[in-house]
Formats: C-alpha cells, structure tokens, sequence
C-alpha cells in the first residue's frame, strides 16, 4: 500500500520552486562562467573581480529573500528558505567576499591564483548554503559534501608546499571517515522512523511511531559525531590545528568562518528541528561537548607557539561557547548562534587579514614571536589586530562580546548557570591567548630589520569591512539583534 | 551633561590624532586641555547637586539595545557625585603630572583620557550592562599604561592585573544576568536597569549567588585580603600617573561596587556576609599595615598602605549604618587625595634620583624642604590627623562601626596605630636627620609644574578636614535611602529569620535619627 503511493507521487510532475534558491542559482552560475572564462582569458585578477560580483549579489539575493521570501519549502520538503537559512547565507556570503578580498594578493603572492581557486571557494559557499536550507538529513549530507570536497581540494591548492599536501590528505582522510559517521547516523534514524525529513522526524518522535528507539539513539549519536567533526569540537577536534596549520592562509581563513557556520546551521536545525522532542536525552551530550570544547581550546591556545594553530585551538573554544547556545535550545539559541557567527566571520577573517598581510612569501608558519615590536613598525596594523584580538577576548565594547553576551544570557535564562561559569572561566583563559600577542606587539622592542609594507586595496577593503563590523556590531548591536531575532527557528 | 563628561575625553582623543606624534608638546596641551575640560564642566555637578533628595539627578535615559531592555542610562546621587568630581581632578592632575613622559607621548595620552571616559562611565552607569562595558573597557588603557611605560617587571604586573580584574568581572557578568533572568522571571519583562532591580525583591538564594557572583569581582578590585596579590605588583610597576589613578579611582570601583550593587541589590545576604567581610576587612588592614612596616621599597609600602585603608573603607560599608557608609564615601575621596599625593611625591623623587629605595634617602628635609613639607602633609593626611580630611572619614568609619560591631572596631584601632607608625616612620627614614649620600647634595626642589600639581590636592585635603560640611550634606540623603532600603530588604526577606538583635538595631538607629 505505502509503495503503490510513493510510485504514484514519483509519476507526477515535479513541483521545481526556483525562486528558493536564487542565491544557490547566482553563486553556480559565477563558478561556471569563471571555468568558460578562464578558457579564452590568461589574467587570474579577473575571475578574482567576477567570484566578488557574484558572491556579493548572492548575499543581496539572500536579503531581498529574506525581505520579500515567504519562508516556503520546495523540492518536496527538502530544502527551507526561511530567515535562518538566508541570515546563514548572508553570513557565508560575506565570509567568502572577505576572503576573495584577503586572497588576491595573497595566492599571487604564493602562486596559487588558479582560476579554480575560485571557482572551489563559489561551490564550496553553495555547498554552505544548501547545509543551511536543508529540512531533510540526506540535504544536510549534499550540502556537506559540496562544501567538503571543495575544501579538500582548497588545503592541497599549494603544490609546491609538502604542509600543504599533508593538511589536506589528513582533513580528507579523517573527514571522509566523518561523512561516513554521519551518513550511517542518517540510515540509523530513517530505520527508527522511516522518513529523512526532519519535520517526519520530529513528529515521529513525538507521536512515539518509532520502530526501535535504540536505532534512533544510535542515529542522533553517529550524526552528532559526523557534525561535530565538521564544527571541529572536542573530542573530534584533532585536526583542526594541523588543517589550520598546513593549508594556505587564504583557504585556513575561509575554514575558520564559512563551514564552521554551516555545521553550526545543520547542527542547530537538526537537534533544534528534528530531534527537539529528545531534547532531554541529548542535552547532557551537548552539555559535555561544550565543557569538553572551550576548556581543551583555550587550554591548548596557551601552549601554541605558531599562530595559526594557536587560532585554531581558539577557534576550538568559540565551538565550544556557541554549543552553550544549543545546550540552552531556547527561543535565544538560534538567534544566538546567528549573531555569534556573524561576528565571528568579522572578527577572525579581519585577524587572518592581519595574519596575512605580515607574511612574507614561503613563510607559511608564521610564529607568535615575530609579533614583537609590531607597534613600533606599523602601529596601524597592531591596533586593528588588537581590536580583533579584544574582541575575539569578548572585551566590551566590541562584537565579540555581544555575541558572547547573547550565547550567555540564552544558557541562564535557560537555567545552565554552571556551563556558563565554565565558559566564563574559559573566556578569562581566552583573554591570556589573545594578552600574550597584544603584549608583544606592545610591550616588547621589534627584532630584525621591518621592511615597508604596502598594504593592496584590496586587503585594505577587507580590513576596512571587518573592522567597521567589528565596532558596528559591538557598540550598536541593536538593530542587528532585532534581525536575529526574528530569523530564529522557533 | 553627564553624557558631556563621559565623552569629552573621546574628543580629546580625536583631536590628538589629527596632530603628528612629532610634536610632543602640542600633544601634551592638547591632553591636559581636555582633562582640564572635563574638569571644569564636572564642578556645575557639585553645586547644581540637590542634597535634598535621594532620587538620581542629572539622569539620561535612551535605548540602546532594546531586545535585551537595555539602555544607555547614566545618573548620579550623593554617592557617585564625589567619586565623578574625583576623577575628572585626578586625571587633570594626572596629565598634568605626566610632563616628563617621553616614550609614546601620543600614545599614552590617548590611554589615560580612555581611561577617564571609562572610569566615569563607572560611577555614573544606572544600566547593569552600560556598568559592565565601562567596567571593562578600563582595563585595557590601564593594562597598556603599566605594561608600556611601567618599570622593569611591568609586563608580568600588566597581565596579572588584566587577568585578576578580568576573573572578577567575568563572574559578575553571570550574577548580572542570573539577576536579570530571575527577575524575567517573576515579572516577565527583560531589562538591565538598575533602578528596576532596587524595587523587586529577590529571593534569598540567589541574593547569595548574587553577592558571590558580584563580590568577588568587586573584592578582587578593592582589593580585599586573600585577592591582594595583583596591588603591589601593579603600583610598583605602573608609571606615576598610572599609580595614581589606580589607587585613586580604580581601587574605588570595588568599594563603590559593595555600595551600588550588593547592599541594595542583595541585602540579606550581605548582612550576613557582614561578619566574614568585615574579618577580611581587618585582616587586610593589619596586614597591609604590617606588610608596609617591612618594606624597604617606598612605593610598594604606599601600594600596601592601600591595602590597609580600603579595608577601613569596606569595614565602614559593611557596618551597615549612616555613619559608617558616609565614612566609607568620604574616605574614598580622601583615599584618592591622600595616596594619589603621596604617589605623586614619590615619583618625582624618582624622576631625580632614580632610586625607590628608603634607605637612599635620609635628611632631604635640608636639601628640599618644600618637597618635604608636602610630603609632611600627605603623610599626616594618610594617617588621619585631625585637621585633614583623612581624619573626618576614620572618626565616621570608626563611629559606624563601634555602634554596630564593636569588636572589629576594637581590631580597626590597631591598624590606626600602625598607620601612624610605618608613616612616621617612614617620613624620619627619609626626610630628616643628616644627608647620608652625597647624591642626595644634589636633589632640587619642587619647580612650577610640580607645585601646580600638589597644590589643589592639598587645598582639598585641608579643605574636607576643616569644613567637611559642603562634602557630607550632599551624601546625606542617599546614604540614609541606602539604609532604609537595606532595612526593608531585611524586613521583607524571611523577617523569622532574620536574627532579633538585627531588627533592634535597626530600629534604635532609625530613633536617634531625627
């Protein structure tokens, strides 16, 4: 009786509802045309200027959607455009625009200015945007796979450098065994419940038509260890610091941001969405997942001597501090997490920006150390690193501790005050890490000689953005808060 | 006008960095004009000030983050009036003391008036949230004014500070929000506004969360006993100006912190607290005042002789009566009067002889006696005689507190006596009998500049000594609302519980009060 009706429905003509994804359509074009253009047109800084176009546009087709757009499902309930997925999509946007901006120079610099470069970063962002808009766990594996493999690709992009080759095999390996956990997770939980649709789930679950509650447990399990590993938090964190570490600048940037938030969005919509009735099973996993993250993060921050891999252990406690917002799972958490990330893709992209314009070609480890002194050689740089630095620390009155503020008060307004002291602690440990650099740009005489430093426009215009950001949404929250307010999940 | 006072000092700095870090003297007038400014433009506070009222005067209210129900929210009473006032004369008096800085000029100048629109913000926040940003945004200036221009250990002193104060505040940003969700709670409307909170009750639980949450932060920047250990690191590295701001005003912050917040805020417990608060209080004033005996390093004993006097000031609030808190009040004035000279005494000493060691000195009462008249005032003004202000805020502390808890008076009485004797001594160690080292031949005495800083604080030492009147009249009403509010919380909560012997006390003061 149930296949006769599923062969019946599969007969119909397909309902294909395009206007949900004009942000997906505009950003696949831009890949496709930079591929033929690429073909008849030998300079690289043109496919730059075109990915900029169309990422920049996908963000304004995200907003005009979000403006204009009526929350609708399509492609049989597979893919959501409400507020959530399209303030995500703004956030990937602008996460992948700063990122074009701090590369251009860069990937020349290091001779990574394939016309792929690009075109890798553009799916990797629809990959992004489809996580973010799935209502329907195989969506949710699409999405991360689009985005995965691009990734991969994007750690290994520098060919002359064996870091490089290493970071991305390790992120493949391990990530494709990550899939696979999650994908296992998926077969788990349509066993239990017979359906992949997150909102089949949730009723499922709270009409108890389960056909084995131990299969569903195993499912919310293995998709909790497949998405935790792509939000990198403890104890599937191992090799954000070597990723971080090997792959170029420009691509370790756009990984911090993007794709964390992009887990962070199919990580909120499938506990928030589909296994919300477990909320009570689930807690106490995610409560340790975020104990577990900020503590080994800020902890392991401490001991790093290579800045890369130190923001890749702070990175590691942001994880952990935005799983406080899900350990909550109140009407704050999703707008939480919404303007965490947001400042977050300000904040780290403009420190890599820094990061980035201090190196020198072949110096692809650049040490704490080489801090010192900074203030004296381009007191400019130092204050914006500082800025981003404070703010990273949750130093008021910057971005960042708004967002913490809001993660912070959806945890005790929920009840976890002691996860929020553990967080507090953390951050007290965080504002060290993030001491240790302001003081050696500070409070320390410059070694070596300090050649000029000509900073491009385009880095400039990147700085410029984060730092605006920065400040905007620290001192003037308001409007933006109101925004994430109203693109929750419930 | 308030508003006008906090961010004067912004636009100090924005016309700062229009002028090229060449030229030092531009940039040193440019400072001292607007904390100058900034000065000016706070005194109409004091006689606008109405001291018949408790209510907040001069109060500004807009939104500023309305999801959250917070705004920008800043008013003055009789309590923070003289911690504004003390401030904005400090500051312009720190500019003016920091002539002979050369490293960075632009730079440091730009740090102390950030610190000076943070440090207002402070006293004059009514916003739970407003206090914490001002609360936090001090830091970062006074981090960067010890770790760039402090001593030789300045950067461990740096970090220890920012980490201490840091640890604090964290916990306090927990109670404030536990505070604003238990509240949401009970009455179902989201907002930071202080004045709000002093009206509902809040159970007797959380009133202890709250006083753990908020007294930590504010112990660690007082700072009471066992949260010491960041001062003396701190003072002695710190530059003199940034010595002087930070027993002035920041140490300020905590005791004013005790007054603002957990007292109203959280009364049962804090009078409970009362006991093991005003033990540390002692504590700290005997082992302040035992820590400074030993010290050979004269700055480190004026950084301990904090320690010693901020435990009166925290014994004086936790009293628990008008006249303790109003010693409390007054005596953080004269707190920032008193050390802030001697800081600044001790570091001119140190401009001309490189030297910080007692030892080295001996006898300059020959060789700079005006330099050593000053110093005479500021030393008797630290040791409370009569006459200077410091005597009119012990006499009150001490009054307050024999009536409520006289056995911790009995202990106050010792840190007096050795007040009075690290002091003085102190004062024969280095000013008189002969010149021992000959470099000492050579010292000159105070010149223009100097004298222009020391004479307003010794005006005001003199002044609140002989005629504290203008200075008490105006805290009156507050302090007494502080109390009646503390009465009620007390009443309200759980009265059975409450012991008997409070409820009498209470009432016989609210007798002798006319």
């Amino acid at each position: 009786m149930m296949n006769q009706q599923v062969t019946l429905e599969l007969i119909e003509p397909p309902e294909i509802d395009l206007a949900v994804l004009w942000h997906v359509l505009i950003l696949t074009g831009t890949g496709l045309v930079i591929v033929v253009v690429d073909l008849f047109y030998p300079k690289k800084r043109l496919m730059a200027y075109i990915a900029l176009v169309g990422v920049v546009a996908a963000g304004l087709a995200s907003m005009a959607m979000a403006k204009f757009g009526d929350g609708s499902y399509a492609f049989y309930d597979t893919i959501v455009s409400d507020n959530f997925s399209l303030f995500f999509s703004v956030i990937f946007c602008l996460g992948t625009a700063l990122t074009i901006l701090i590369s251009v120079n860069y990937a020349e610099r290091e001779a990574i200015n394939y016309s792929e470069y690009y075109v890798l970063l553009i799916f990797a962002t629809v990959g992004m945007i489809v996580m973010a808009s799935a209502s329907d766990l195989i969506t949710v594996f699409l999405g991360l796979e689009l985005m995965s493999i691009a990734l991969y690709v994007l750690a290994g992009i520098n060919r002359a450098s064996s870091k490089s080759a290493e970071s991305s095999l390790k992120y493949f390996l391990l990530g494709a065994f990550a899939t696979c956990f999650l994908l296992y997770g998926i077969a788990f939980v349509y066993g239990a419940v017979g359906s992949t649709n997150l909102n089949e789930v949730a009723s499922a679950i709270r009409e108890d038509r389960l056909n084995s509650s131990g299969m569903l447990y195993m499912g919310v399990g293995l998709i909790t260890i497949g998405l935790g590993f792509k939000v990198a938090s403890v104890p599937f964190h191992m090799w954000t610091p070597d990723v971080y570490e090997g792959a170029p600048t420009s691509v370790t940037a756009f990984m911090s941001v993007g794709p964390k938030a992009a887990g962070f969005a199919a990580f909120f919509r499938v506990y928030l969405i589909g296994f919300s009735e477990l909320s009570e099973e689930t807690v106490t996993l995610i409560w340790i997942l975020a104990a577990l993250s900020m503590t080994v993060g800020s902890l392991g921050a401490l001991l790093q001597e290579n800045i890369k891999r130190m923001l890749g252990y702070s990175s590691i406690a942001h994880v952990g501090y935005v799983l406080v917002a899900l350990v909550a799972a109140n009407e704050m958490a999703s707008p939480a997490v919404l303007y965490y990330m947001l400042t977050y893709c300000f904040m780290n992209i403009g420190l890599f920006a820094v990061v980035i314009a201090l190196s020198r070609k072949g110096e692809e480890s650049p040490f704490i150390k080489g801090y010192a002194g900074l203030a004296v050689r381009h007191p400019v740089l130092a204050f914006v690193m500082s800025l981003f630095l404070f703010s990273l620390a949750g130093i008021p009155p910057l971005a960042g501790f708004m967002a913490k503020f809001y993660v912070f008060s959806a945890a005790i307004s929920a009840g976890y005050v002691w996860l929020t002291v553990i967080a507090v602690v953390n951050s007290v440990i965080g504002v060290y890490v993030y001491l240790r650099i302001t003081v050696l740009m500070y409070m320390t005489e410059p070694e070596g000689e300090s050649p000029p430093l000509p900073l491009s426009p385009f880095t400039l215009t990147a700085l410029v953005v984060a730092v605006m950001g920065t400040l905007y949404l620290g001192i003037f929250p308001s409007r933006i808060l109101e925004l994430a307010r109203n693109s929750g999940l419930f | 006008m308030l508003t006008a006072i906090i961010f004067l000092p912004v636009f100090g700095i924005v016309a700062m960095l229009f002028v090229p870090a060449g030229k030092a003297e531009l940039i040193k007038k440019t400072a001292l004009g607007s904390s100058l400014l900034t000065f000016l433009v706070s005194v109409p506070l004091f006689f606008k000030f109405n001291s018949n009222t408790a209510e907040m005067q001069f109060v500004e209210k807009v939104a500023w983050i309305e999801p959250f129900g917070v705004s920008y929210h800043v008013g003055i009473d009789g309590i923070s009036l003289f911690l504004v006032l003390l401030t904005t004369f400090l500051t312009f008096i720190c500019t003016l003391a920091s002539w002979n800085v050369t490293k960075r000029i632009k730079e440091y100048m730009i740090a102390m008036l950030i610190l000076e629109t943070g440090m207002i913000g402070v006293f004059v926040s009514l916003d739970l949230l407003l206090f914490y940003v001002f609360w936090e945004v001090m830091l970062i200036p006074m981090y960067l004014i010890i770790g760039i221009w402090g001593g030789p250990r300045r950067i461990y002193a740096a970090v220890k500070f920012f980490i201490y104060t840091m640890a604090g505040s964290v916990l306090m940003l927990v109670g404030i929000l536990t505070l604003v969700y238990t509240q949401y709670k009970a009455t179902g409307i989201v907002t930071f506004n202080l004045l709000e909170h002093f009206k509902g009750d809040i159970p007797v639980n959380i009133q202890w969360w709250l006083f753990v949450a908020f007294g930590l932060a504010f112990a660690v920047k007082v700072p009471m006993f066992p949260f010491h250990t960041w001062l003396p690191d701190a003072h002695v590295e710190a530059p003199t100006a940034g010595s002087v701001l930070l027993a002035g005003v920041l140490l300020k912050m905590g005791t004013y912190g005790f007054i603002r917040f957990c007292l109203p805020l959280c009364p049962y417990a804090s009078y409970n607290a009362a006991s093991v608060m005003c033990t540390l209080a002692v504590i700290g004033i005997i082992y302040g005042a035992l820590m400074a005996l030993v010290q050979t390093d004269i700055k480190k004993l004026v950084a301990y002789s904090s320690v010693s006097h901020l435990g009166f000031i925290v014994l004086g609030i936790f009293a628990f009566n008008v006249e303790g808190i109003k010693g409390g009040v007054i005596q953080m004035v004269n707190h920032g009067l008193s050390t802030g000279c001697l800081f600044l005494l001790v570091g001119m000493i140190y401009e001309r002889r490189h030297t910080r060691t007692i030892s080295d000195y001996g006898g300059l009462v020959h060789q700079v006696p005006v330099y050593a008249g000053f110093f005479l005032i500021a030393v008797f003004s630290s040791m409370a005689l009569p006459g200077l202000n410091g005597f009119i805020g012990e006499f009150l502390i001490l009054a307050g507190v024999f009536r409520s808890i006289p056995i911790f008076g009995a202990f106050a009485i010792i840190g007096v006596l050795l007040g009075a004797w690290y002091l003085l001594w102190t004062y024969q160690r280095m000013m008189l009998k002969d010149i021992k080292h000959p470099e000492n031949r050579m010292l000159e005495d105070l010149n223009p500049r100097e004298l222009a800083v020391l004479l307003p604080m010794v005006v005001f030492i003199v002044w609140i000594g002989v005629y504290s009147k203008p200075f008490l009249s105006r805290m009156d009403a507050s302090v007494e609302n502080l109390v009646t509010i503390i009465e009620q919380g007390l009443r309200e909560e759980k009265p059975d519980e409450a012991p008997s012997s409070i409820r009498e006390l209470l009432k016989e003061e609210r007798k002798e009060r006319p």
